[in-house]
């Protein structure tokens, strides 16, 4: 074993993937869940975010980077796995084909949602309850969104679980029991979350 | 047919390492208490296939016939196992054998577990007290750890748990949980863990430990029922503190 950056690299991609994203992905799903209380209550949420100070660095820093660098990372390690539920159909086995397929699938949702909003944004466009209003008068960005939020908030909540393994956190069998049920526990609030604030706009 | 009861097996070959697998049918007169090896051995004995050709007899390894030694491993009904307990009153027919490609294969059923001997040396799998004098008496075990450590010495480097691994295939070089679970072991040997940061440091070289993506395949197949998931974890635990000496420094060797 000549190198030594695998480890590293692999600990940075974990570390990552809960810190800064996971907290970004948790704060944007609540601010978005302001869309519950009507309009005027999410522009409020969005339009505190959009003037927090030093916004550029923020964005960078906690989310653009350290996202980039856990998507690219994470694509190479989905595509080095061969996956086999079909011999070895144990829960495990299909959290951890599951892990790779949601990750695929939350980059092309990201990677559009990106585009349709703060790129969109960068070049001049106002970022409010109408535009999602009318991104998600479509049937099909309804359910594009739907998968996609789903689909995030799975891979961070099982994500976590295999972050509290990959630290060495959770040892024995029982406390990864403990955290499968917590981590379950995370995916549902998320999702409900999520799921609210999409349904708000339509 | 008559009231002869008989035992179908499809069986995969392959004549040399680079050679095309293919298969072969084979019809076994049924026999009680038989199992796989002693059917591959009635094919050697009498080596005609199903269609009544002769052919060459099936190579595969062994050596204890009583599940201790892993020679014998290859994936029968689609999991990886040992054939000399592999009883044929349990198995589904056909029965369909094939090597565990996840190792070269040799020949047939044979395959080359060179591999996991490799990276048990890389590990140091090992207490080593060679030297140019007596040492003495190294310090002893508890009972109770004596124990707890003896299930991880019955590890026979069979190969199941890397043949049942997403992680370990041609793309990628992780060394797989059988060396990983023996640094375990020789880390908590009393003599073996006066070498516990040289193992860590290897495990944490590329193709080591971080490769792991918790499938937790390996547990589940393990024939000894080595807790392999726990190792793997134990020694995450260990390495972040590793890793976080190396990033800080410590004066600890
Ligand atoms: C955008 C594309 C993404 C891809 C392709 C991707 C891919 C992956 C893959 C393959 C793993 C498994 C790593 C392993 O088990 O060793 C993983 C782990 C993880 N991902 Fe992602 N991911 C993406 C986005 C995200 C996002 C948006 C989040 C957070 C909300 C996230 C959070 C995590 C966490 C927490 C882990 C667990 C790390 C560990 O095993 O310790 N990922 N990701
Ligand atoms: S850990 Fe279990 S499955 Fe893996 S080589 Fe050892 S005995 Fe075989
Ligand atoms: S021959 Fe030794 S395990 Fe089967």
């Amino acid at each position: 074993m000549a190198g030594k950056q695998e480890f590293y690299w692999r600990r940075l991609h974990s570390l990552l993937g809960v810190i800064p994203v996971g907290l970004f992905l948790m704060q944007h799903l609540v601010v978005n869940h302001f869309a519950t209380g009507g309009e005027e209550s999410f522009n409020k949420a969005a339009h505190f975010m959009e003037q927090l100070p030093f916004r550029y660095f923020l964005e960078i820093f906690i989310i653009f980077l350290p996202l980039l660098f856990h998507a690219i990372y994470g694509l190479y390690i989905a595509f080095t796995a061969k996956n086999n539920i079909g011999q070895y159909g144990y829960f495990r086995n299909w959290m951890f084909m599951l892990q790779r397929v949601s990750g695929v699938i939350t980059l092309i949702f990201v990677a559009w949602h990106v585009w349709e909003t703060r790129i969109a944004a960068a070049f001049g466009a106002d970022v409010n309850f109408q535009m999602m209003e009318t991104i998600l008068s479509s049937p099909f960005m309804l359910w594009f969104y739907l998968i996609g939020v789903i689909s995030t908030t799975f891979h961070f909540a099982n994500g976590l679980w295999s972050f509290f393994v990959s630290w060495g956190i959770t040892v024995t069998p029982r406390s990864q029991v403990i955290s499968t049920y917590i981590t379950i526990g995370v995916f549902i609030a998320l999702s409900i979350v999520g799921v609210r604030a999409i349904l708000a706009f339509v | 047919m008559s009231d002869k009861r008989t035992v179908r097996f499809i069986i995969s070959r392959q004549d040399t390492p680079d050679s095309a697998p293919y298969q072969e049918e084979f019809e076994l007169d049924y026999r009680p208490n038989m199992n796989v090896i002693s059917s591959l051995m009635e094919i050697r004995r009498n080596p005609v296939n199903a269609k009544g050709e002769a052919t060459t007899p099936i190579a595969w390894d062994m050596n204890c016939l009583e599940e201790v030694c892993g020679a014998c491993s290859m994936v029968i009904n689609g999991r990886p196992r040992q054939s000399c307990s592999a009883l044929v009153d349990q198995l589904e027919q056909p029965i369909r054998l094939e090597p565990m490609r996840t190792f070269p294969v040799v020949r047939d059923l044979q395959v080359d577990r060179s591999r996991m001997f490799d990276s048990l040396k890389r590990v140091k799998a090992w207490v080593p007290i060679d030297g140019t004098y007596d040492l003495g008496p190294g310090p002893r075990m508890p009972e109770k750890k004596r124990q707890w450590a003896y299930e991880l010495s019955k590890c026979m480097t069979c190969g199941v748990c890397l043949e049942a691994c997403p992680n370990v295939n041609s793309k990628s070089d992780f060394i797989g949980p059988q060396s990983l679970s023996q640094v375990r072991l020789f880390n908590a040997h009393p003599t073996g863990a006066m070498n516990k940061g040289e193992r860590l440091e290897t495990i944490m070289g590329d193709g080591g430990l971080a490769n792991c993506g918790n499938s937790q395949n390996c547990v589940q197949s393990c024939p000894k029922g080595i807790p392999l998931t726990t190792s793997i974890a134990a020694l995450n635990r260990d390495t972040s503190i590793q890793a976080f000496k190396n990033f800080f420094g410590s004066d600890q060797v």
